[in-house]
């Protein structure tokens, strides 16, 4: 499987995104720089972390215009995984992939911790590898990561079990909830806060971020065996 | 279009005009016999700034001297942007630390983010990628409200910077005293990693060679920042808000990277940051490092207002800049470089044979001075010393020790000192994960951070109990090399050498500079003796408000290879049943202590002792039983003493204590802060290859899984007992706790 990860100007957790895929994963993995025009060569497109155009203006706010967005809003609507992380989240519900807003952290700081995590909807292509409400430890580092939206897309985002990771005691940030991550209606676009590329090595944080990246290969290979 | 009319030659040394800019009457006297003429307002302000103390070190040359500054390992001592050390395997560590005190006093935020970028572009301007951040403060006491505004902004300056851009903040200290209230410290650190064929250099060599300006546009933020620097704070210094830079770590972001695929192009000649004293200091020192001259034209100089003087441009501060050397013909190619990350690149000047540096602007030659007199020629001056008062006095006292009654209400009390407490008030706030290879976040004595593609690793930390070096400078100063050393050791390193702040009062009070003077000599031996070499760093004199000086504070920032990521120790207990030992002696030592300071309110007699020596063999013994895989956890015993450090021992681990039993007076035995002393525990498996390795540990007691702290004295009874769940909340709360005060 081949995975586009995406860079913006001011990108930082590409490097770590690309290392989880190649290196733990072991599946192919390449930077794709923001002015590109085609990501058809890919098979899941991955938005890192980081503080795209400096978080000027508002964070991913200036991202979503970039040349690449609208060729990962047709990857979505093709079907291909997309991941969202950190600010690729916050890029993602800028760019009307995702519905609602990442606010700043109530206490107003940035926060950097290992968070426990409940998964609460393992029916997906990025989580059918966690058991369904597996708590799991994950990374979280973000200023803003305060997830909000009115609440009729709450009551929406309840209904189609479109909540997929919940913060499991304390809630870091005051997102609404407790939602740490959340995917689109059709089950293809996931955007969260928490960095599971951070949690792919015993060394380094832990390997409980491992099992997402294995549930979109393991997909993407079965979809690919019944297509073939 | 401007019509500011600058101040004549005439006027300048009429009016001595020069002394606002911070040249004395000699100095002018010397600018004038260089130049055989009078200056004009742009070379008087080029000479004073690069004959400023932050820019020339003219009063600290002399001590600068007396470290070692070589060995074996060493592929660049001081003088570029930062030093750089063999790591093995064609790899090489490059660090660097400086100080960003004035600015930080005066606009803690941006003070705090521009000393960040600062440092990293000295790294990357070597040519290295910047893995890891690390810092050191200073503050005062925080029940003052000022002080904890001036925190508070610090660390989310430091925040602010280093996670934007992407560099994990993985270590540092934070220490309080009153004595800092007017004037904290800021010292920032940054570590990269390189290969050795691309170490870069700032020489402008190779006459007609293009000299290009890289980066972010030019304003009027920082002119004279270098100058603001070197002079005391005062009631006044507000004023001097403008000279504060402001930052922007998205634009050093770009920068970064685009000077990174720089480095890879055969076309770059020299590279240098535009730092303190901005086009000045680059444009002059790459071309007298080099032997060269330099002539620009500051009409092509990127601006980012309209209107700027020769004199704005040359000595704006504005961040993110570079100046860089390519090969005639090749200008082409780094401008669509730079393109790419939409920065500008542009051909401002060439390189000259005639050692001159030669300033253009609107078709007049507008500065024409030797760049060797800028960049090397500032006078050195050799300060009067002399012995203060209060230190005959205190090295009279005898050593005694603080009374007190409870020794478990002590230790908690302990544990709530500020200097000791938790600091995670602050990390929370830094990215320490971000480049995923921190394998020990801070909290521990030394940050790890793993060299990916290899199984080696680098530990780092910052250290300086300057407490110590108030009493005894010469002592305190072998003290916080040593500590380095220690917490590096402990977390599985071998020391590889030291970058250092020296941030002292004012240099021209003979008592002040005599701490300067001892308290090299003392850094000066511990590094030799732990073949720990200074490779650079930088000096911060006059910090003083209102007449009052900082505590002399040496900052050590010391970097130690881990040969093998399976030698990564941390300093929390692993298992019940592992075996509790202390290494060293203990004194009644408690100058300048924690217990001192709690009890008695000031600092005073004697600092501890050390003999480097025994601290020599200390650290290689254990460094060796830990390479020996003999060592579960480590940790060296610094502010509190024993108790303190036994404690913290226990907060990071689950379920689990310590039950031990210690000999001597009890208040000495538990709080005293002699050197040169570890605990650490063992597997009992390992306990004779352990005590083989390190003959004088003893066995004091084992890890429990009953969750509580119990320090017995030879008969049994319990000096201490208590829960870890009570000291660590004591200990993790305090910080919060004063910040939340409405006092």
């Amino acid at each position: 499987m081949k995975f586009a990860v995406l860079v913006f100007p001011g990108s930082n957790c590409d490097l770590d995104m690309y290392h989880a895929i190649k290196d733990e994963l072991g599946e192919e993995a390449e930077y794709v720089w923001h002015d590109t025009k085609d990501l058809s060569g890919y098979d899941g497109i991955l938005l890192p972390g980081g503080f795209s155009y400096g978080d000027y203006l508002r964070c991913g706010a200036i991202a979503q215009f970039s040349n690449v967005m609208s060729e990962v809003k047709k990857a979505a609507d093709a079907g291909k995984p997309v991941l969202g992380i950190c600010n690729g989240f916050q890029i993602l519900t800028e760019a009307g992939l995702l519905p609602g807003a990442l606010l700043r952290n109530k206490n107003l700081k940035f926060m950097c911790r290992t968070v426990e995590l409940t998964v609460v909807n393992n029916n997906t292509m990025f989580t059918a590898e966690y058991a369904k409400d597996q708590v799991i430890q994950v990374p979280i580092a973000h200023g803003e990561g305060n997830y909000t939206c009115d609440e009729e897309t709450l009551a929406s985002l309840k209904a189609n079990n479109q909540i997929v990771f919940t913060y499991t005691n304390d809630n870091p940030n005051g997102s609404v909830e407790d939602i740490a991550g959340i995917i689109n209606e059709r089950g293809n676009v996931l955007g969260m806060m928490p960095h599971p590329e951070r949690a792919v090595h015993e060394l380094i944080g832990g390997t409980d971020g491992l099992a997402l990246f294995k549930s979109i290969v393991k997909q993407w290979r079965e979809s690919h065996v019944s297509h073939a | 279009m401007s019509v500011m009319l600058e101040p004549n030659p005439q006027q300048i040394k009429e009016q001595k005009l020069y002394a606002q800019m911070g040249l004395s009457d000699s100095e002018f006297e010397m600018v004038e016999n260089i130049l055989g003429r009078q200056p004009n307002y742009t070379e008087t302000g080029l000479f004073s700034v690069m004959w400023s103390e932050h820019c020339s070190y003219k009063n600290s040359k002399p001590i600068l001297r007396k470290f070692p500054t070589t060995g074996p390992r060493v592929l660049q001592g001081p003088g570029e942007g930062a030093g750089i050390v063999d790591i093995g395997d064609g790899q090489a560590v490059v660090f660097k630390m400086e100080s960003h005190n004035h600015p930080s006093a005066i606009e803690p935020f941006q003070g705090a983010a521009t000393g960040v970028g600062g440092i990293i572009r000295d790294v990357f301007s070597m040519g290295a990628r910047p893995i890891a951040m690390l810092n050191s403060l200073r503050f005062g006491e925080l029940t003052s409200p000022r002080v904890r505004y001036l925190f508070e902004e610090v660390v989310a300056g430091i925040a602010g910077y280093g996670n934007c851009i992407g560099i994990p903040t993985v270590g540092g200290e934070v220490q309080f005293d009153d004595c800092y209230a007017g004037n904290p410290l800021v010292n920032a650190m940054c570590v990269g990693l390189i290969n050795h064929e691309d170490i870069q250099k700032g020489v402008a060599s190779g006459v007609g060679n293009t000299v290009m300006y890289v980066g972010a546009k030019t304003g009027r933020d920082g002119i004279h920042g270098a100058t603001f620097a070197s002079e005391e704070l005062s009631e006044t210094s507000e004023e001097k808000r403008p000279a504060v830079q402001v930052g922007d770590p998205f634009m050093e972001k770009l920068l970064l990277e685009a000077c990174l695929e720089l480095v890879k192009s055969d076309a770059l000649v020299g590279i240098q940051d535009m730092g303190a004293a901005g086009l000045t200091s680059s444009s002059a020192e790459m071309a007298s490092k080099a032997g060269f001259g330099v002539e620009m034209n500051l009409d092509l100089i990127p601006q980012r207002e309209s209107g700027m003087t020769a004199y704005e441009m040359m000595l704006s501060e504005s961040q993110e800049r570079m100046l860089i050397v390519v090969k005639k013909g090749r200008e082409a190619e780094i401008v669509e470089l730079f393109e790419k990350y939409d920065l500008d690149a542009v051909a401002v000047g060439h390189v000259t044979d005639d050692k001159m540096l030669r300033l253009l602007h609107k078709g007049e030659v507008v500065a024409d001075v030797p760049a060797d007199a800028l960049a090397e020629e500032a006078p050195v001056y050799h300060k009067p010393s002399s012995v203060p008062a209060y230190y005959t006095e205190y090295q009279a006292m005898e050593n005694v020790e603080p009374q007190v009654a409870d020794y478990k209400e002590t230790l908690i009390n302990l544990l709530k000192q500020p200097t000791i407490a938790s600091k995670e008030w602050v990390y929370d706030q830094y990215d320490y994960q971000v480049r995923t290879s921190t394998v020990v976040t801070p909290g521990s004595d030394a940050a790890v951070v793993r060299v990916r593609g290899t199984n080696k690793g680098l530990a780092m930390t910052t250290d300086c109990n300057s407490r110590y070096i108030y009493l005894d400078p010469e002592t305190g100063g072998k003290i916080a090399v040593a500590e380095a050393a220690r917490n590096v050791v402990c977390s599985g390193a071998k020391p590889l050498a030291i970058t250092d702040c020296l941030n002292f009062g004012n240099p021209e009070k003979p008592e002040i500079f005599w701490q300067l003077e001892k308290s090299a000599d003392g850094m000066a031996a511990a590094c030799l003796a732990l073949e720990s070499p200074v490779i650079g760093g930088n000096v911060s004199l006059y910090n003083e408000r209102s007449g009052v000086a900082v505590y002399p504070t040496p900052t050590i920032g010391l970097v130690g290879l881990v040969e093998d990521l399976s030698h990564v120790t941390t300093q929390d207990v692993k298992d019940a049943g592992d075996l509790v030992y202390l290494i060293g002696k203990t004194l009644t030592e408690f100058g300048g202590s924690e217990l001192q300071k709690m009890v008695e309110g000031r600092i005073f007699g004697q600092a501890p002792s050390i003999d480097l020596q025994v601290e020599v063999a200390r650290q290689n013994a254990l460094l060796q039983a830990i390479q020996a895989g003999v060592v579960a956890s480590a940790h060296d015993i610094a502010e509190g003493g024993f108790a303190v450090a036994l404690a913290e021992k226990t907060f990071g681990a689950k379920n689990l204590g310590v039950d031990v039993t210690i000999s001597g007076s009890a208040i000495t035995a538990l709080f005293s802060e002699s050197q040169s002393r570890f605990i650490v525990t063992v597997k009992p498996q390992h306990a004779a290859a352990f005590e083989e390795i390190i003959t004088d540990a003893v066995n004091i007691g084992t890890v429990t899984s009953d969750t509580s702290v119990i320090i017995r004295n030879e008969n049994g009874e319990e000096w201490v007992s208590g829960s870890v769940e009570e000291f660590r909340s004591a200990w993790k709360g305090a910080i919060p706790c004063l910040l939340n005060s409405e006092a």
